[in-house]
């Protein structure tokens, strides 16, 4: 086998193995999108966070801000501390209402931002005063089939 | 009777001390490598050769397997999902789980049998027709001539090979599922995008894609060179390195698997 051949055999495969990486870097994964830059951290209190993530996306509008980037419980009052990396491009009002949502009916849950008319604007590590909880589907259910039990019994 | 049964006992003794002896040995020569690759980065063109042998010469099987592996999931992928009315999460699915598992470990699987067993089969017959001890009596080190330059051909090869096959796989995936059957290109390549992190289940593929080529390259080196030098007995030690290298293979994916997708 001719040395140079093979140098240039190598160079292709070399080049191809990186060309594979970089289709599945930008083409599966879109590293831009998904590299938020420049963070910093808001933390949110919630009675119930259903089944969020960490890293599930913050969205505000539908456009992805930020992600979870910690979940632990406050052993005082037994709320669920939501620790979240926002975009720095983007600050939000201080009576900004922080909700967990679920994308579809099976989709995966997210913390959804609904932008409030205050003037002043929340500061990095400062907490979304205005929360709501994760809607557990079991609880729902269970006060529907309450009220109808109760309505049933008004009318006799 | 009893002498059947000492006997037996023996031969459980035996078996098991050659197993941790074979593995002593083992982790010997892995130091010795090691300490042995410095001199043989001083002439990278034997690695660069061997890149080509076990690296560039598996293209071939890498690029059709992985694309029919793709088509196959993509196919399988859509009844399932289909049944849910979610059949938009197809790219999701192909894109996951080849990243994360099916691109390394079949990869390494194929590039065990492809490469490794031809390395081991080269190494054991360079034992055998006493080619390494005469380099040894030429002054010339064979761990750092002959070893050293294939264990990190193969190391350096196998990243490649698992991320092209990811990627090809994905292709295949979307041959079968937007061509074929029709499920919507926009959403097939943007649920994807969503769903896959980079740093997340890309990155941690090729880790495992590392391990992987680290492990294979080992055990085919190391069998290689502790083959019996007979006909026979490079032929057990090649069996022996697709064996070991495919259970070794399949062990560790459980293990860094447990170690990085943990919680998820």
């Amino acid at each position: 086998m001719n040395r140079r051949l093979m140098d240039i055999w190598v160079g292709v495969f070399v080049v191809i193995g990186f060309a594979a990486l970089l289709f599945l870097a930008l083409r599966a994964s879109d590293v831009a999108s998904s590299n938020l830059g420049e963070t910093y951290r808001l933390k949110a209190r919630f009675d119930n966070i259903g089944g969020l993530k960490v890293r599930g996306p913050v969205k505000s509008a539908g456009v992805v801000v930020g992600r979870v980037a910690k979940i632990s419980l406050d052993p005082k009052d037994y709320e669920a501390i939501v620790t979240m990396k926002i975009d720095k491009r983007y600050r939000f009002p201080k009576d900004t209402y922080a909700s967990i949502l679920t994308s579809g009916l099976l989709g995966e849950q997210y913390i959804g931002l609904d932008i409030g008319g205050d003037e002043k604007m929340l500061n990095p590590g400062e907490i979304f005063a205005r929360t709501q909880s994760a809607i557990v589907l079991e609880k729902l259910i269970g006060q529907f089939m309450f009220s109808k039990a109760a309505e049933g019994t008004d009318k006799k | 009777m009893p002498e059947r049964l000492f006997s037996a006992v023996a031969g459980l003794g035996h078996s098991l001390n050659n197993v941790f002896q074979r593995l002593g040995f083992a982790a010997r020569f892995f130091m010795m490598l090691l300490r042995y690759s410095g001199q043989s980065f001083c002439r990278f063109r034997l690695t660069v050769r061997e890149i080509y042998f076990s690296g560039f010469q598996s293209l071939l099987i890498m690029l059709v397997s992985s694309l029919f592996i793709g088509m196959v999931l993509g196919l399988q992928g859509f009844e399932t999902l289909q049944r849910f009315g979610s059949a938009d999460a197809l790219g999701v699915m192909v894109a996951l789980s080849l990243t994360r598992e099916l691109g390394p470990v079949v990869a390494a699987l194929l590039f065990a049998s492809r490469a490794g067993s031809s390395i081991t089969a080269e190494i054991g017959l360079m034992k055998a027709t006493e080619q390494l001890m005469a380099m040894d009596m030429m002054a010339i080190n064979p761990i750092a001539r002959v070893v050293a330059p294939k264990f990190w051909g193969g190391v350096l090869s196998m990243p490649l090979l698992a991320s092209l096959f990811s990627a090809i796989g994905i292709f295949g995936g979307y041959l079968i599922g937007v061509v074929f059957i029709g499920v919507d290109e926009g959403a097939f390549w943007s649920q994807m995008q969503g769903a896959v992190d980079f740093r997340f289940d890309i990155w941690n593929g090729i880790i495992k894609s590392f391990v992987f080529g680290i492990a294979v390259s080992l055990i085919a080196v190391f069998e290689g060179y502790d083959a019996i030098p007979t006909a026979e007995g490079v032929s057990a030690s090649i069996r022996r390195t697709v064996v070991n290298s495919a259970l070794t293979i399949l062990a560790l994916d459980f293990v860094l698997t447990s170690f990085m997708f943990r919680g998820l």
